[in-house]
């Protein structure tokens, strides 16, 4: 099968995106050889900024990673069936975002080539043992589904029974990828932003927005360059639940602030102060917090009303707002927000560095090659057993 | 005919797994001999100590002095890369949380002595994915550089700002090595060991030693006798963010 | 299923090639093992020049031996080690105790190591002499 992703149907606009998809990755490599060499002095990360683009990205990625279950729930659970042309899609999309974060966690580390000390050395009470453990859990759950689907499909059968066993067990492990990641943040005494037990909710509801947003924006892609047509009902019931996961997890950035501001407590104010309007002379992020807030209001204003939700112009704005905003929410300020605030009560500003924003863009543009190759693949099978169904059946040809 | 050569290769794969582990058990052996403490060691249960800034006043430079200079703590003159194991802090840093509006300048500008906590509860301990920085049987955060994997989620962790990490090869900002104690390399993090390398040759902490006046004591928690305990017995001594119950076993006398 | 069988003979002798060749090229040409000369001025004060287990034994397991004392001395707070030779005790330490009679470092570890070309990263922490000099 995985000649459909190398071998078949040159097309040659396919081949230069993936060629300037290799440019980018090589020139992240090359940034992270200099990384390697010299340390991570060459990134904007400080004593009190431990964790910055690097790990921001990677609970970002989680999340979208964890969004396939969002195709696979209804469609496995509920006998949604307008998603079973994509389920396929949103496991791939988990594939190439897991293989993101981890390696967003291996550029982040001091010592990468002792990673395995983490499964050697396994301890149990540190919840980033169990991140890795999940996540990788998680890589080989839904390689093992995508391909076992998707290889029926190409031989026109039904996929083995045991894959749909793994297809439930995916269902929970998609929960637990995002909870676990949460936990890394939300048991730690001393950083009031992240000491909330609203974390892993509200990491899964911006998942289930932020990674269906993405596979619409895929599903269109798809049809406009490859011709692949996820179909009209499966993008509005996706619609639907980014509108829903949207409403929720603004509303749990909102209450947030009930909290902190209520209550006076003075750690409890201080990010959400520095964030939105600045605090103690420093107001780096004021400008892109506040870009959030617009693009995340928008994005409810054109999800919302059922006109705009189901016109496909709109709808993309909305996705792309969805996916911005909840990209600096959670991706650059959740992270870096936490720890602003030291030990010593200062603020320490971040601009990360020129290495660090490229090793980053290299890891994009891995994953989205990654990714890119596995459409590819989707695509050729889905045509194939279209055709297929199509000559046989001319019947369901015009159903749909 | 197929099962047999499934049976044939399974037996096969078996006999290749054992060739291939014979000669690696042979270099794992490990080693013959055997371990023993040092003859002199200082021991105790629960090193703690209390730092009384009264006394101190004039040592505290003495102090980091000694104590970067015996673990070869590089200087760096960058506050985002720094490396710290004991270091002098304004009072309303040090104890943020219990500074007011109207306090008394020359108090809340007053330098205090910082370094690890050695705490009972450590969130370091807790969240470290390998187990590379953990509590030894005499209660002391010990760091095991050669297992770190540099994550940095100790320092996420740790409430006081105690941990620092190498950003770069800190060899070039040491003054002058000390050939009795390895330096750190690029990529693990590091911090005050309460000294336990002099404390196994029976020596006090570097620190301890610099406080000529009694600024520093030095002492086993759990024995009632004890120095340190005789000291929170009859002083009035508090810890740095005793709320988040990580139980400091670093005290201060204000 | 592909059947251009003159494609995968093809690419099966580029990958032969590209496999065997470090072996091809170094074919006959081994390197003579260093000797290693035990001129410290400290060993040379000793009676017995002898290590502290076998020469055998720590020439096949130094770096288990190293590793062990590391665990020891580090996460168990045992410094001391007992040698089950002789009974004599050592402070386990690579920087202090090993490298203070074979202070001949490029003699001691560097030669084999360049040899065998491994390489250990001992002295990215552990001060070698040659740093001190």
């Amino acid at each position: 099968m995985l000649e459909k992703a190398l071998i078949k149907e040159n097309n040659r606009i396919f081949w230069y995106w993936i060629l300037s998809l290799v440019v980018l990755v090589g020139v992240g490599f090359n940034s992270y050889l200099h990384q390697l060499d010299q340390g991570l002095t060459v990134t904007g990360l400080s004593r009190d900024i431990s964790w910055g683009l690097y790990i921001g990205q990677f609970t970002f990625f989680v999340g979208v990673a964890a969004s396939a279950v969002m195709l696979v729930l209804p469609y496995y659970l509920h006998n949604v069936k307008e998603f079973g042309r994509i389920t396929v899609v949103g496991e791939f999309l988990a594939v190439s975002a897991v293989i993101m974060c981890m390696l967003f966690i291996i550029v982040d580390m001091g010592m990468p080539m002792r990673v395995l000390n983490m499964f050697l050395y396994p301890t149990f009470n540190s919840p980033m043992f169990w991140d890795a453990t999940v996540l990788t859990g998680y890589l080989l759950l839904n390689i093992f589904i995508g391909w076992n689907v998707l290889e029926a499909e190409s031989k026109g059968v039904n996929p083995p029974k045991w894959v749909k066993t793994l297809i439930i067990i995916s269902i929970p492990w998609a929960v637990s990828i995002h909870t676990v990641t949460a936990f890394l943040y939300a048991g730690l005494p001393g950083r009031h932003y992240w000491l909330t037990a609203l974390i892993a909710p509200k990491f899964l509801a911006s998942a289930f927005a932020t990674g269906p947003a993405l596979l619409i924006l895929i599903c269109f892609l798809l049809k406009k360059f490859a011709g692949f047509d996820a179909g009209k009902k499966a993008i509005q019931k996706l619609a639907l639940i980014i509108t829903y996961a949207m409403s929720i997890s603004i509303f749990m950035v909102a209450v947030e602030f009930f909290t902190a501001f209520f209550s006076q407590v003075p750690g409890h104010m201080v990010t959400l102060q520095y964030l939105f309007v600045g605090a103690h002379g420093y107001s780096q992020f004021v400008a892109i917090m506040w870009i959030f807030v617009i693009l995340a209001v928008l994005a409810l204003g054109l999800l919302i009303p059922r006109k705009t939700r189901e016109n496909d112009k709109t709808l993309i704005i909305a996705c792309i707002f969805v996916f911005v905003s909840m990209f600096i929410e959670k991706g650059l300020t959740f992270v870096i927000g936490g720890l602003s605030e030291n030990p010593f009560g200062e603020i320490t500003p971040y601009i990360p560095g020129i290495h660090e924003v490229l090793i980053s863009i290299g890891i994009w543009a891995l994953g989205i090659m990654i990714a890119s190759l596995f459409y590819k693949m989707v695509v050729s099978v889905k045509r194939e057993s279209d055709f297929a169904n199509a000559s046989f059946n001319k019947q369901e040809m015009r159903d749909c | 005919m197929d099962i047999n050569r499934r049976k044939f290769l399974k037996a096969g794969g078996v006999l290749a797994l054992g060739l291939s582990i014979a000669p690696a058990k042979s270099v794992l052996a490990g080693v013959k001999g055997k371990y023993a403490p040092g003859p002199n060691a200082l021991t105790a249960k629960n090193w703690a100590m209390v730092v009384d800034m009264n006394k101190l006043e004039k040592d505290v430079e003495a102090c980091t002095m000694a104590c970067h200079k015996e673990h070869n703590v590089p200087n760096i003159d960058n506050k985002k890369e720094e490396v710290k194991w004991i270091w002098t802090d304004k009072y309303g840093h040090l104890f943020h949380d219990n500074k007011h509006d109207f306090m008394n300048k020359e108090m809340e500008h007053r330098h205090f002595l910082a370094l690890c906590n050695q705490c009972e509860n450590p969130v370091c301990v807790r969240v470290c994915p390998t187990k590379a920085t953990f509590k030894n049987k005499e209660g002391i955060i010990m760091m095991d550089y050669h297992r770190c994997i540099g994550c940095r989620y100790c320092m996420a962790g740790c409430p006081y700002g105690a941990r620092s990490f190498n950003f770069k090869d800190p060899r070039p900002y040491i003054e002058e090595i000390n050939p009795n104690y390895p330096t750190r390399t690029k990529g693990v993090v590091e911090k005050c060991n309460f000294c336990s390398e002099r404390l196994a040759k029976g020596l006090l902490p570097a620190c301890v030693e610099a406080s000529t006046n009694g600024g520093l004591v030095f002492g086993d928690l759990d024995d009632p006798n004890s120095e340190v305990r005789k000291v929170l017995d009859t002083q009035f001594t508090v810890q740095r963010k005793p709320s988040l119950g990580t139980k400091p076993k670093v005290f201060y006398i204000l | 299923m592909m059947y251009n069988s003159r494609n995968i003979i093809i690419g099966l002798i580029i990958f032969v090639g590209i496999f065997t060749f470090p072996f091809v090229l170094g074919a006959g040409k081994a390197n003579e093992a260093p000797k290693l000369s035990l001129d410290t001025p400290k060993i040379n004060e000793l009676i017995k020049k002898e290590p502290i287990e076998t020469v055998e034994f720590m020439r096949n397991n130094h770096m288990q031996l190293l590793s062990d004392w590391k665990v020891a001395v580090v996460r168990d707070g045992n410094r001391v080690y007992v040698s089950q030779k002789d009974g004599q005790e050592y402070d386990m330490s690579l920087q202090n105790t090993c490298l203070d009679c074979h202070s001949n470092k490029e003699q001691f570890c560097d030669a084999c190591h360049t040899y065998a070309e491994v390489e250990p990263n001992c002295w990215d922490c552990h001060v070698a002499p040659e740093v001190i000099r």
